[in-house]
């Protein structure tokens, strides 16, 4: 299952977010956008999971070009997203978040246990709050409700906004590791983070934005010892 | 309602013991509940009657007629979370079917009843598969508009009497000893309590359903429900169209029981009304949806006799009731817990919209 994006385009109104990004995802690899604030880190996940339209260019999914395909067949495809801010639904409890994830799942009835049992298995918190409404759970609670529900859709590729955002440095920690466990399993993930500490260490490769384009592309674990990553992006570069 | 002590919550402990009790319970409790509907018009107490206006033509129009349109507006408003302010042109749709093909054919009530409703339901599409792309302010921007133009398009169309309306409609056809005339208002209070039942079981059927889900999905975040694979548009448009469908039901009645009717009778303020009564009752619970049209519709004739101040004294009743219950005089009831009313899907399958 490889995701490839060409040349793509994106505009809010008049302003270009995005100006020609290209970037690979291949088959059972962890890849991770870094960038600063309005580099179009989120835009580009937006774009690939159909929430934000494209201007022009192809975001290829097995194969299939599915940049004009409204987002809830692309969700159909294998492609899940834990989105920006966590993104649950506040009002239904964690066990009714995580249904939500099999919404469209044609075999969602045999399946749905076995895919509770595994979330619960990575998250055992969820478990314990799973009849509490999801709008009551903490920060780092309600990122592994957003994972856990993008699993239950059993994704091809997952696609993950931020989840260390607002989060404590245990919780982030904790959050990586799950996310290199998943990885494991043979789900691809494309990553979006600030943290680029943590993203670097996890990730195969990496690409770094820098408003609406790429201006580096390497192996993660080159970028995490450039200078000039690092004096940008991991603040220890200036000694 | 004193809520003054919080904590003790009425609605809670009544639906904890409602969740509670055996399946006898709650047969015989809804059968007490749906008799008690039934025999209202025959109620002669001083505290509930209408000195002023007639009681049993109270209970029709405007009590029972907003009832159902409060729950009709609440499938839009309350679950879905789409702000429609032209309500009132579906309504006004379903009595113009009435009255027009009433006159100009010889189709009887029961027969116009399915093609004003579904004309109403056609509209809902027309109006909302482009619209219900829009959100928030949008959408109900674009909805007062329809609304508007629904009334104007009537009072400025010769042809179905322009602003002088259409007179003459005919009555329903008798059943058995159930003679619709307009000098009685049971039978069509009867009638359109009916259709209110029908429509809180199908509404509560589908809200514990996979279209209920997605509802609830596409109100708490549209983008997130997308996510999940939810159509969000196609969801929207039916709750659109079911909300359409309830209140062109609503105005075939009310057209065979009015007899003639005005433009003018559809104007913005029966829209704001009924939203008003879903708010008032408590957004997206449909008995509390009820209740609150029950309450709204039924204080102004109450209090009838303080004629003018009267609309004064309701709005300073509305502006301290929202003051003291926020969330409306019934809200939904607040989940901390998982509502054993709401099967998991894979129970819920069935209800499946294609």
């Amino acid at each position: 299952m490889r995701l490839e994006i060409k040349d793509l385009h994106v505009h809010y109104g008049k302003i270009e977010a995005i100006k020609g990004i290209s970037i690979v995802v291949n088959e059972g690899e962890i890849v991770t956008l870094i960038g600063a604030n309005g580099a179009g880190k989120t835009t580009m996940l937006k774009t690939i999971s159909g929430l934000r339209k494209v201007s022009s260019g192809q975001i290829i999914f097995n194969g299939e070009d599915i940049s004009k395909m409204p987002a809830h067949k692309r969700a159909d495809l294998g492609l899940s997203q834990a989105p920006e801010g966590r993104g649950i639904f506040p009002g239904m409890s964690v066990l009714e978040n995580l249904e939500m994830g099999k919404y469209n799942r044609k075999d969602r009835k045999i399946e749905m246990k076995e895919d509770l049992d595994k979330v619960y298995h990575l998250f055992p918190r969820l478990l314990e709050r799973s009849k509490q409404a999801g709008g009551t759970l903490s920060g780092g609670e309600q990122q592994m409700l957003a994972i856990g529900r993008a699993l239950m859709a059993r994704p091809k590729v997952l696609l993950l906004d931020e989840p260390s955002m607002g989060l404590a440095p245990l919780m982030i920690a904790n959050i990586f590791n799950i996310i290199t466990e998943i990885n494991k399993t043979g789900v691809t993930i494309l990553l979006v983070e600030q943290n680029a500490q943590q993203a670097l260490q996890r990730a195969h490769r990496a690409y770094v934005l820098e408003v609406g384009h790429v201006v580096k592309e390497a192996k993660a674990s080159d970028l995490l010892n450039d200078p000039a990553v690092r004096a940008a992006y991991l603040g220890t570069g200036a000694h | 309602m004193a809520d003054k002590k919080h904590k003790f919550n009425l609605r809670d402990h009544a639906a904890d013991f409602w969740d509670a009790s055996p399946r006898w319970r709650k047969v015989s409790l809804s059968f007490l509940f749906i008799a008690i509907c039934y025999a209202l018009p025959f109620l002669n107490n001083p505290l509930i009657n209408t000195p002023g206006s007639d009681f049993q033509s109270v209970l029709f129009y405007p009590v029972g007629m907003y009832v159902l349109m409060a729950i009709g507006l609440n499938i839009v408003v309350g679950k879905s979370g789409l702000l429609d302010l032209g309500y009132v042109a579906f309504f006004a749709i379903g009595a113009y079917t009435m009255a027009i093909l009433g006159t100009k054919t010889s189709l009887n009530f029961w027969e116009i009843l399915p093609i004003g409703m579904g004309f109403a339901m056609l509209a809902g599409v027309l109006l909302g598969t482009p619209t219900l792309r829009l959100r928030g302010d949008y959408l109900a921007i674009v909805t007062l508009g329809f609304g508007e133009i629904v009334r104007i398009v009537a009072v400025n169309t010769d042809a179905i009497g322009g602003p002088r309306g259409i007179a003459g409609i005919p009555t329903p056809p008798d059943i058995f000893n159930a003679k619709f005339t307009i000098l009685d208002p049971k039978p069509y209070y009867w009638l359109l309590l009916t259709f209110t039942l029908l429509m809180i079981w199908v509404v509560r059927r589908m809200a514990a359903r996979r279209p209920g889900r997605a509802w609830d999905a596409i109100r708490q975040d549209d983008d997130v429900a997308q996510l999940m694979g939810v159509n969000t548009l196609k969801y929207k448009v039916w709750a659109f169209v079911l909300g359409a469908a309830v209140a062109g039901v609503g105005g075939v009645i009310y057209a065979s029981q009015i007899l003639s009717i005005v433009p003018d009778q559809f104007n913005l303020n029966v829209s704001i009304l009924i939203l008003a009564c879903v708010v008032f009752g408590g957004i997206g619970n449909v008995w509390g949806v009820i209740l609150g049209a029950a309450l709204l519709a039924f204080t102004p004739e109450r209090i009838r006799f303080l004629s003018q101040p009267r609309i004064l004294v309701f709005g300073v009743a509305l502006v301290v009731m929202m003051n003291l219950r926020p969330d409306g005089v019934l809200p939904k009831k607040k989940r901390e817990h998982f509502d054993p009313d709401w099967h998991t899907i894979e129970e819920s399958g069935e209800g499946e919209i294609k």
